[in-house]
C-alpha cells in the first residue's frame, strides 16, 4: 500500500520523561485516521514532532516517501502538512479574511521586490489570493465575518476560522488536535458535517485527536489508542471500542468520572 | 454640542482637495501680504513662524496680535476659500475619481508640496522644521515597522541612522568634495546631485546589512532581551565611530554640500510612505504581524518567521538609513552623540505617540511631536515636562498610542463629497 505519510519508530523525550516510545504511523490518502488517549498520553507531541515543532530524537517521517524529518515546520507545513492547535492558535490583530490569506504565503508567485513596489504581478496574486480565500469562507461559513478580528467571534467560529486557515496552504493531510474541545452541541453537530465535507470536497486525508468517543467512532476508519506515548491498541472504530485494554485504559476512566 | 454638530454638518461636503485650495489660499496671502500688511497693523515684529506660538509664549502681550494674524491670514482664508470653492472643488475630485488612484494621489501630493514649499519659503526657520520632520516621518515609520508591525522592541535605531549618515557622508564627501578630511574630490562636482540618492542608498544598505547584528539574535529572543541587544547595538556604533579619527571620531565630520533641498527630502519622504504602505498591506508584510501574534501558528501556515523577521529589521533600518544621510546633509555637520540615547528617545516618544502598526499614526506622531517641540522651545526646561506628560496621558488612555492599528483608505480621503453622491450611497446602503 503507498502511504501518504509514514512514520516509523519514532521516539522522543523532554528531558528524562520519554513522551513517545516507538511509535509508528501509516495514513494512506484520503484516510481519516484518530488518536485517542488520557490527558498527557503524548498525542499533542506526536502532532508537534510530525509537523516539526520538535525534531524526534530517533525514527523517520515520510511524506509521499519523501522525508520530511528536520525540516522546518514551515517547509513541512508548504509540503502538505496543514494543522490546527489544541488552544487556537489565531493571529489577535488580524481580520478572518486576512488569515486565510496568509495561510497562502508559501504558494505567492511574486517576491518582496513585487510586495514594495506593488507591481502588476503582485496585484494579481493579491487578487488570485483574495478570491481563493472567500472560497474557503463560503465553505467554512464565516464569510460574514471576513472584515471582523477573530477575538470578536464567538468560540466556534474561531475554531472554523483556524480549520479554514489550515486548508487554505493546501494541505495533503490534515491534522486536527481536539477540533471539539469546548464546543456546544450544536457546534458540535455543525463541525462533524464540515470535517465530512472537507474530506469528500477536498480530498484530503485527516489525522484527529479528539476525546469524544462517539465523534471518532462515527468519522474515523482507522483509530490508534495512546497510552503513556505508546501505542496499546490499533484498527477500526468496531475492533477498538470493544478492546479490553482500551476500555480499561480510556473509556473506564470516563466511566469513573 | 448642537453647535459642533452644525458646525460640522456645514463643512461635512468639503473634499480634501477643497482644505486644499483652501489653504493655498492662506499661504498666498501671507506670502504676499503677511510682513507688508497683515503683521505691520498688528504691530508684530515680522511675520510669526510658527502660528505665533513662540512669540506668544516669549511675550504674553503679543498674545491678541499672533491669534489675530492666525485669525487673519489662516483661518478665516481657510474656511472662506474652501467654503466657497466646495462645488468646484468636488467637481474637480469628481474628474480625478475617475484617475486610476496613484495618479490622482500624486496630483493631490504636488498640490500639496506647492503649498508647502510657500509656506515655507517665508524664512529659513520654517524650511529646516519642515525638513527635519519629514526626516522625522521616515525615521518613524521606519521604526514602526520593527516595534509596531513586526512587535519586536528594538532600541537600535539610531545606530541604524548613523550608519546611514556616515555611510552616504562619506561617500559624498569623497567623491564631491574638497574637504579636510578626505581631500580633493574624485569627481567633478557638478554631477553630485544626480548621484546623491546613489549615496543614501549606500547609507541605506549599509544600516541594512548592520541590522542583521540585531536581526540575528531576534530568532531566539524577544521582548527585554532583544531590547537590550539592539541598545548594546546602537553604543558600540557611537563608539565605533567615535574611535574611528580617520572620519572625525567625536568631533565629527562636516561641509557637506546642499545635496538635501525640501522637495528631494519631499520626494524620498513620499517615497518611503508608499513603499512602506505597500509592504506592510501585502502578504509578505502581514507576515510581520503573524509572527508578532503568534509565531508557531505562522510556521505551521507556512510563513518563513526567519526571513519575515530579518526583512522586517533590514527593511527598517534601511530606511533609518535613508533618514540618517538626509540628516546629514540637511545639517551639513554630524557627529557620533547625535546618533545616541536622546535621539532614542525623541524616535520612541514619536512612535508610541503616534500609534504602533499605523503609517498615519506615525505621521502623526512625528509631525506633533516636532512641531510641539520647536512651539514649546521658549518655555525651556518646562518643555520637558509638558511633552513628557503628554506622551503619559496618551498611554493611559490609548496604549498602543493616538492612531493604532489603522491604515487610511487614499480612495476615501480623496473622495468628492457632494450632497446628491451621498444620497445614492445611503440609499444603496439602505
Ligand atoms: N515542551 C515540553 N516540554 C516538556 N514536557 C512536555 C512538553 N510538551 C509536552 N510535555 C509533556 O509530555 C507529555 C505529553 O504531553 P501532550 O501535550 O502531548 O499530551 P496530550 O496527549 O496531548 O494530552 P491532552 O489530552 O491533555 O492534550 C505530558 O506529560 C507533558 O507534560
Ligand atoms: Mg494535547
Amino acid at each position: 500500500m503507498s502511504a501518504l505519510l509514514n512514520v516509523k519508530n519514532m521516539t522522543h523525550y523532554f528531558g528524562g520523561l520519554r513522551a513517545v516510545h516507538n511509535y509508528n504511523l501509516n495514513i494512506a490518502p484520503r484516510q481519516i485516521t484518530g488518536l485517542i488517549g488520557p490527558n498527557g498520553a503524548g498525542k499533542t507531541t506526536i502532532f508537534n514532532l510530525i509537523t516539526g515543532i520538535y525534531t524526534p530524537a530517533q525514527g523517520t517521517i515520510t511524506l509521499e516517501n519523501e522525508n520530511i524529518k528536520g525540516l522546518e515546520t514551515n517547509e513541512i507545513a508548504a509540503k502538505g502538512v496543514g494543522r490546527t492547535f489544541q488552544n487556537l492558535a489565531l493571529w489577535r490583530h488580524i481580520n478572518v479574511l486576512d488569515h486565510i490569506k496568509m495561510a497562502h504565503y508559501s504558494q505567492l508567485a511574486y517576491g518582496l521586490f513585487g510586495s514594495f513596489f506593488n507591481t502588476p504581478a503582485c496585484r494579481r496574486e493579491e487578487t488570485r489570493v483574495e478570491e481563493n480565500s472567500y472560497r474557503l469562507l463560503e465553505l467554512f461559513n464565516i464569510k460574514q465575518h471576513a472584515n471582523q478580528l477573530v477575538t470578536s467571534l464567538p468560540y466556534g467560529a474561531q475554531r472554523r476560522v483556524e480549520m479554514a486557515r489550515a486548508m487554505a496552504i493546501n494541505p495533503k493531510v490534515l491534522f486536527l488536535d481536539e477540533p471539539t474541545a469546548g464546543m456546544t452541541p450544536d457546534e458540535l453537530v455543525q463541525m462533524i458535517k464540515i470535517i465530512k465535507q472537507v474530506h469528500k470536497d477536498f480530498k484530503v486525508a485527516i489525522f484527529l485527536i479528539e476525546h469524544r468517543m462517539k465523534f471518532v467512532m462515527d468519522l474515523c476508519q482507522h483509530i490508534q489508542t495512546l497510552v503513556f506515548g505508546e501505542i496499546i491498541a490499533q484498527g477500526p472504530p468496531e475492533k477498538i471500542q470493544n478492546n479490553p485494554a482500551v476500555i480499561e485504559a480510556y473509556l473506564g476512566k470516563e466511566d469513573l468520572t | 454640542m448642537e453647535l459642533i454638530k452644525k458646525f460640522k454638518h456645514l463643512f461635512s461636503n468639503i473634499s480634501l482637495l477643497g482644505w486644499l485650495i483652501g489653504t493655498l489660499a492662506a499661504v498666498v496671502i501671507e506670502y504676499y501680504w503677511g510682513y507688508d500688511y497683515i503683521s505691520y497693523y498688528l504691530g508684530l515684529p515680522k511675520i510669526p513662524v510658527l502660528f505665533g506660538t513662540l512669540i506668544m509664549l516669549k511675550n504674553p502681550i503679543m498674545i491678541p496680535s499672533a491669534l489675530a494674524y492666525d485669525i487673519i491670514v489662516y483661518l478665516i482664508p481657510i474656511l472662506l476659500t474652501a467654503g466657497v470653492s466646495c462645488n468646484f472643488a468636488n467637481f474637480l475630485a469628481g474628474l480625478f475619481e475617475k484617475l486610476p488612484l496613484g495618479l490622482s494621489v500624486l496630483i493631490h501630493l504636488i498640490f500639496f508640496y506647492a503649498i508647502l514649499h510657500l509656506w515655507a519659503g517665508i524664512n529659513d526657520y520654517r524650511i529646516l522644521i519642515i525638513k527635519l520632520t519629514l526626516i522625522s516621518i521616515i525615521l518613524t515609520v521606519s521604526v514602526n515597522v520593527i516595534n509596531g508591525y513586526q512587535g519586536e522592541f528594538s532600541c537600535s535605531h539610531p545606530g541604524f541612522m548613523a550608519l546611514g549618515a556616515y555611510t552616504s557622508s562619506i561617500i559624498t564627501l569623497v567623491l564631491f568634495v574638497n574637504d579636510k578630511i578626505f581631500g580633493t574630490p574624485l569627481l567633478p562636482e557638478s554631477i553630485g546631485p544626480w548621484l546623491f540618492p546613489f549615496a543614501l542608498l549606500g547609507g541605506g544598505i549599509a544600516a541594512a546589512i548592520g541590522s542583521l547584528l540585531v536581526a540575528i539574535p531576534s530568532f531566539r529572543t524577544r521582548g527585554d532581551y532583544l531590547a537590550i541587544i539592539s541598545l548594546a547595538f546602537m553604543f558600540i556604533i557611537k563608539s565605533a565611530v567615535e574611535n574611528l579619527h580617520i572620519i572625525g571620531g567625536a568631533r565629527g565630520m562636516g561641509g557637506h554640500p546642499d545635496y538635501a533641498p525640501l522637495p528631494i527630502i519631499f520626494a524620498w519622504t513620499m517615497l518611503c510612505i508608499w513603499v512602506v504602505h505597500n509592504f506592510v498591506t501585502s502578504i509578505f508584510g502581514k507576515a510581520l504581524n503573524t509572527v508578532r501574534d503568534d509565531e508557531a501558528a505562522s510556521e505551521a501556515m507556512t510563513i518563513k518567521t526567519r526571513k519575515t523577521k530579518v526583512t522586517a529589521f533590514m527593511f527598517g533600518a534601511f530606511w533609518a538609513g535613508i533618514a540618517g544621510g538626509l540628516f546629514a546633509h540637511v545639517l551639513a555637520y554630524i557627529n557620533p552623540s547625535m546618533f545616541s540615547i536622546n535621539r532614542l528617545a525623541e524616535i520612541l516618544a514619536m512612535v508610541y505617540f503616534g500609534g504602533l502598526n499605523s503609517i498615519v499614526g506615525s505621521i502623526v506622531g512625528a509631525v506633533s511631536i516636532n512641531v510641539l517641540g520647536e512651539a514649546l522651545r521658549p518655555l525651556e526646561l518646562f518643555k520637558w515636562i509638558i511633552i513628557p506628560l503628554i506622551l503619559i496621558f496618551v498611554m493611559i488612555f490609548r496604549p498602543y498610542g493616538l492612531i493604532s492599528f489603522k491604515e487610511i483608505d487614499a480612495k476615501r480621503l480623496l473622495r468628492a463629497k457632494n450632497k446628491n453622491n451621498q444620497g445614492i450611497k445611503d440609499k444603496r446602503g439602505v
